[in-house]
């Protein structure tokens, strides 16, 4: 424990950090001034005795697909760079309310669509993993003499700039958003806690989207506590947004389990893939013997159409993707060309300048799927597949199971020059191959850090709650977490004079004055 | 669907569509040739310039019409169907456009309640069936007044479907010669309206004005059930009424707030439906019908030579009365329809299904909504007719006019005078000066309550007929007066002493020997003689349906007047 510390001292020394981290490449604009101006309010507060509850003085970071008032809300995109929004997400707007510190908006894959958190127009995101000092001694260990700085390690996506802000200790929390796994994915990467909430639990106005009916804003934090008090501030009805629930939502607090033989965990055996790293397989029994031993049911079940998934979410991903990206005219706000030949001759030369080849190629498919010709073919076959992969969980959980455990990747991060071996949609079809099924069905699903490969690389295991029962998911998380121990990331080496800072790693040990 | 197939009109009234074309058969002949329809139509739509009496060919059936229509209503709403923005016409561009309109990233629709019970009100004023789930769907194309790229409308399972629209049209010369025929309404939905692009020709530029993007309208799809222009513009008229009865719209055609485009084929009577095509921005009734006639008898013409027809949009050139090719929708539109993700499906309930402990602001009750709906203009014509003793026609006409049935039932509230007088009155006399001077009820300078007051001077008999008419003359030049006190200042009592009386006839005819001789009832009367040259003095034991003759205004036309009276008449009187 630090001893207390003042809003404005903990803004510095993030901000102090966020510099140092810079080639991290996690945020893409920081906020140094707007964070500092609401640390000193944060800090008046304190001194009158006026806190605003548990966020207030804590510095966050928003992916850069929340609207921000005021600040350049880019998507990663050359469609959007400039742009500025003039009012803030509801979400980001919940999160200033409570007197949370906006330290940046952090980077990703361009509007959200990717897997790696490679293909913005600002660069790659870096794992802080690359540079911590469990992974150097494997490597040396494993002898391996490739120039180091070269071989560093993807994030996983799209919110890997999120998922490094909060690993290397740059904030308390980030928001990401989750469409297929954006969030999980680079939580289990970056050995961050990755919480995607019940579609509906939480407001998407203001969040730019990928697919309406499948996108959540996620949280991203360094402990399962944390993710739960974020969750109490931004769950709730939003009038703005009609997709989200009516009934009041109580604060979400999180009573420590100390008695799991009432709980029913289910293993689906269609998650045992021939792809599953051993490593990562290895874990994910340990953690269902490790809930066996201690007295829960433990279940194999099965979510038969599971399989069909990610081909699913093509056509549904693309299609509305081709819908949600027609707005991007060039008329109303960001990117226009040069062109002024006629108006059809700007749309194209705008999109043309402003989308990267996986948007295009996405919005053409998508195009291609709506066609009339084509629409019950694929479209209406692609939603009667999504009601049935959400059958299957309705199916499982109906049967007495309490919470699915999962692994959330195939396998911890690899590095950049492995990963760009294969393009955008093959990588986005592996990765989200543990994680997308639960965005079809709106289910609250959680990546926890388990421990560290035999490259000293965080491996995260997921676990899946029923609809609205975050609560209950957070719980059974919690408890997973206080088991497994997962180590501090050791960033010392990069970071020596802000040591202090690495123990002080979770809200509940900042002790603001 | 059944074709609405031709109603033959009966064999020997070929022409009867002379007046009014409807329902009637359309025939070969080029669409420049003119008839002289002789007396002008009850309503502005009604002459058929183009359509020539010409005998079809031995043993060629005769060309059948179909006519559909699709109608945008804009609905009256203080705001947009999805965003807060206020709704109000003509104000200053973009001035109200809010981030949703102006399709933000990240910005999400919320509906309006307002326009879902106005949707509700207008299905349920037209017999429909009210879905109680309807779904909301996002219509793709890129167009720069569009600017999120799609409209969201209800493609798949709009808000009410399966109803019928009752209109009357005259069929013969005679005003009272009037049937009634039904369109059915396909069905009712919700949908977002359009900015605007204002072209700079001559800049080259196109300005775009978001205000209108994103009202919400009712779009009401009309079978083919129509077969002409007259059908159509009178069915336009009606579904007006009702809207403008309702509330839920405005429905003024010029302002905007009613827009129809009609799909138009023609084919033999047996042979099935022809090519259609579609005329584009008709905004107003009388367009609407002239385009149709054009359309029909230029598709006539084309198929007559040889030719045919596509399947394309067109629009209807006003000033030169015909319909020309649009260009701008090169190959095939294909609107990539998909459901909207960001609404949840549209719940109605009724007092049966509404679930217990629901929060009123959040549900939509259909019975309810039924309870308020005011009285319909077919309605309000049947009470008129039978409350009053009107012919139909003439409810007709009260409803049409803007304002005027409020004036009438006012007129009705504050004077003893039998309804019928109040009728002729409000009808002829008043009606007539408004359309005289092309002013709106709203501008008449003669209130509701002086009318009143002259009227039951009138039927006190304390003024005659004539004098009556004075009176109201002086009324419209709005001095400030009453009537009882212009009746004062210009002596229009009626004189009650018989012998004063008598004295009086005996000079007014010993002074004008010539109009003596002439018999009552063969065409002039004495009255009518001594009007023309204007003498002071006027013997009238006039019949009005005579009075035209004497070059008075046709719409001064009285009730019968039922006694003798003299007048004094001051020259300027008669107008």
């Amino acid at each position: 424990d630090l001893g207390q510390i003042t809003p404005t001292e903990l803004c510095q020394r993030c901000l102090s950090l966020i510099k140092k981290t810079k080639f991290l490449n996690a945020y893409i604009t920081v906020s140094e001034e707007v964070a500092l101006k609401q640390a000193e309010e944060s800090e008046k507060r304190y001194k009158k005795g006026h806190s605003l509850g548990d966020l207030d003085g804590i510095p966050i970071a928003v992916k850069d697909n929340f609207s921000t008032s005021g600040i350049e809300t880019t998507c990663a995109s050359n469609m959007l760079k400039g742009y500025v929004p003039p009012y803030n997400a509801t979400v980001v707007q919940k999160l200033l309310d409570q007197g949370a510190l906006l330290m940046g908006k952090t980077n990703l894959d361009e509007f959200a669509m990717g897997s790696g958190s490679t293909d913005g127009i600002f660069g790659p995101v870096k794992n802080p993993w690359s540079y911590s000092k469990q992974y150097r001694e494997k490597r040396k260990q494993n002898s391996h003499s490739e120039n180091e700085d070269s071989n560093w390690l993807i994030t996983g996506g799209s919110s890997g700039g999120s998922a490094a802000a909060v690993s290397a200790f740059t904030c308390f929390a980030a928001l990401g958003s989750d469409t297929g796994g954006s969030t999980r994915n680079p939580a289990a990467h970056c050995g961050v806690v990755g919480l995607k909430p019940s579609y509906g639990l939480v407001s998407r106005h203001g969040l730019i989207p990928l697919v309406n009916s499948m996108d959540v804003p996620g949280i991203l934090t360094r402990c399962v506590d944390d993710a739960a008090t974020v969750l109490g501030v931004l769950a709730g009805h939003d009038p703005k947004d009609s997709t989200t629930i009516q009934d009041p939502v109580k604060p979400f607090t999180l009573p420590s389990l100390t008695d799991v033989s009432k709980l029913c965990i289910g293993i689906p055996k269609e998650y045992l893939t021939p792809e599953l790293s051993s490593e990562v397989q290895s874990l994910w029994s340990k953690a269902a013997n490790l809930f066996e031993s201690e007295g829960a049911k433990v279940t194999e079940v099965s979510l038969p159409h599971t399989s069909y998934s990610i081909v699913c979410y093509h056509v549904l991903c693309t299609s509305e993707v081709a819908s949600n990206m027609a707005r991007f005219d060039g008329l109303e706000y960001g990117h226009r060309c040069d062109s002024d030949v006629s108006t059809e001759a700007m749309y194209a030369a705008t999109r043309r300048e402003g989308f990267n080849d996986v948007v295009r190629g996405r919005i053409l498919s998508g195009n291609f799927f709506l066609l009339k010709e084509n629409y019950e073919n694929y479209f209406v076959k692609a939603q009667k597949v999504r009601r049935l992969i959400a059958n299957d969980f309705v199916n499982v959980f109906n049967s007495g199971v309490d919470v699915l455990l999962t692994p959330t990747t195939l396998s911890e991060a690899v590095p950049y020059t492995e990963f760009i071996k294969e393009d955008n949609r093959t990588r986005s079809a592996q990765d989200d191959i543990f994680t997308q099924a639960v965005n079809m069905a709106g289910l609250p699903a959680v990546s926890v850090p388990v421990a560290l490969s035999s490259q000293g690389l965080p491996i995260g295991l997921q676990f899946i709650g029923r609809a609205f029962c975050d609560q209950q998911l957070l719980i059974v998380a919690k408890w997973f977490e206080k088991q497994v121990q997962f180590p501090v990331i050791q960033l010392q080496e990069l970071m020596d004079d802000c040591s202090s800072v690495f123990e002080n790693e979770k809200l509940a040990s900042v002790s603001l004055k | 669907m059944a074709a609405p197939m031709l109603r033959w009109c009966c064999p020997g009234r070929r022409f009867a569509f002379a007046r009014v074309g409807c329902g009637s058969c359309h025939r070969r002949g080029p669409p420049t040739g003119s008839t002289s329809n002789g007396k002008r139509g009850q309503s502005s739509v009604a002459q058929q310039p183009h359509i020539t009496a010409q005998k079809p060919r031995k043993g060629e059936p005769e060309w059948a019409a179909v006519v559909g229509l699709e109608i945008h209503a804009q609905i009256a709403s203080n705001s947009k169907l999805f965003s807060g923005s206020q709704v109000c016409f003509a104000a200053p561009p973009n001035s109200l456009v809010s981030f949703f309109d102006a399709s933000l990233p990240g910005t999400l629709p919320v509906l309006n309640r307002r326009c879902v019970e106005a949707a509700v009100m207008t299905g349920l004023a037209l017999d429909c069936h009210i879905n109680r789930k309807s779904l909301f769907d996002r219509k793709h194309y890129f167009y720069a007044d569009l600017p999120a790229g799609y409209q969201i409308t209800q493609q798949r399972l709009p808000i009410a479907v399966n109803g019928s629209l009752a209109y009357s049209v005259y069929v013969g010369r005679k005003p009272s010669q009037m049937v009634t025929r039904t369109v059915r309404v396909k069905q009712i939905q919700l949908e977002q309206d359009s900015g605007k692009s204002l072209h700079d020709d001559l800049r080259s530029q196109t300005l775009i004005d978001l205000n209108r993007a994103g009202i919400g309208l009712l779009e009401l799809v009309l079978e083919p059930d129509m077969s002409c222009g007259e059908e159509a513009a009178t069915a336009v008229r009606e579904l007006q009424l009702i809207l403008q009865a309702l509330g839920t719209s405005q429905a003024n055609m010029a302002e905007g707030q009613l827009r129809v485009d009609a799909n138009i084929s023609v084919h033999r009577p047996g042979e099935p439906l022809g090519i259609r095509t579609e005329v584009k921005n008709l905004n107003s009734a009388r367009f609407l019908a002239k385009a149709i006639d054009y359309e029909i008898q230029r598709q006539i013409n084309e198929l007559e030579n040889g030719g045919e027809i596509l399947n394309e949009t067109r629009s209807f050139d006003f000033k030169l009365g015909c319909t020309v090719p649009m260009r701008d929708k090169e190959g095939k539109q294909d609107y990539r329809f998909m459901p909207e993700p960001n609404l949840p499906p549209l719940l109605l309930y009724d007092s049966g299904s509404l679930p217990s402990g629901a929060d009123p602001q959040q549900v939509i009750n259909i019975d309810q909504l039924r309870e308020r709906l005011p009285e319909l203009p077919r309605v309000t014509r049947q009470r008129l007719v039978q409350q009053y003793g009107m012919l139909p026609e003439h409810s007709c006409v009260l409803l049409n006019e803007v304002g005027l049935l409020e004036f009438f039932q006012n007129v009705i509230k504050e004077t003893r005078a039998e309804p019928k007088k109040v009728t002729s009155w409000v009808l002829n006399t008043f009606l007539g000066f408004l359309k005289q001077q092309n002013l709106a009820v709203s501008e008449s300078p003669v209130t509701p309550s002086a009318l009143a007051e002259l009227l039951d001077l009138l039927d006190r008999k304390a003024i005659s007929a004539p004098a009556a008419k004075q009176v109201f003359e002086e009324l419209w030049r709005n001095e400030g007066k009453t009537p009882a006190q212009i009746v004062a200042e210009k002596k229009l009592e009626l004189l009650q002493d018989p012998e004063a009386l008598e004295q009086l006839c005996r000079s007014t005819l010993e002074a004008h020997p010539d109009v003596v001789g002439i018999p009552a009832g063969r065409g002039r009367h004495a009255g009518a003689v001594a009007s023309g040259r204007r003498p002071p003095l006027l013997l009238s034991p006039c019949s009005p349906a005579e009075l035209p003759d004497n070059g008075w205004p046709g719409f001064i036309r009285d009730p019968p007047i039922n006694f003798v009276s003299f007048q004094l008449k001051s020259r300027d009187a008669i107008r």
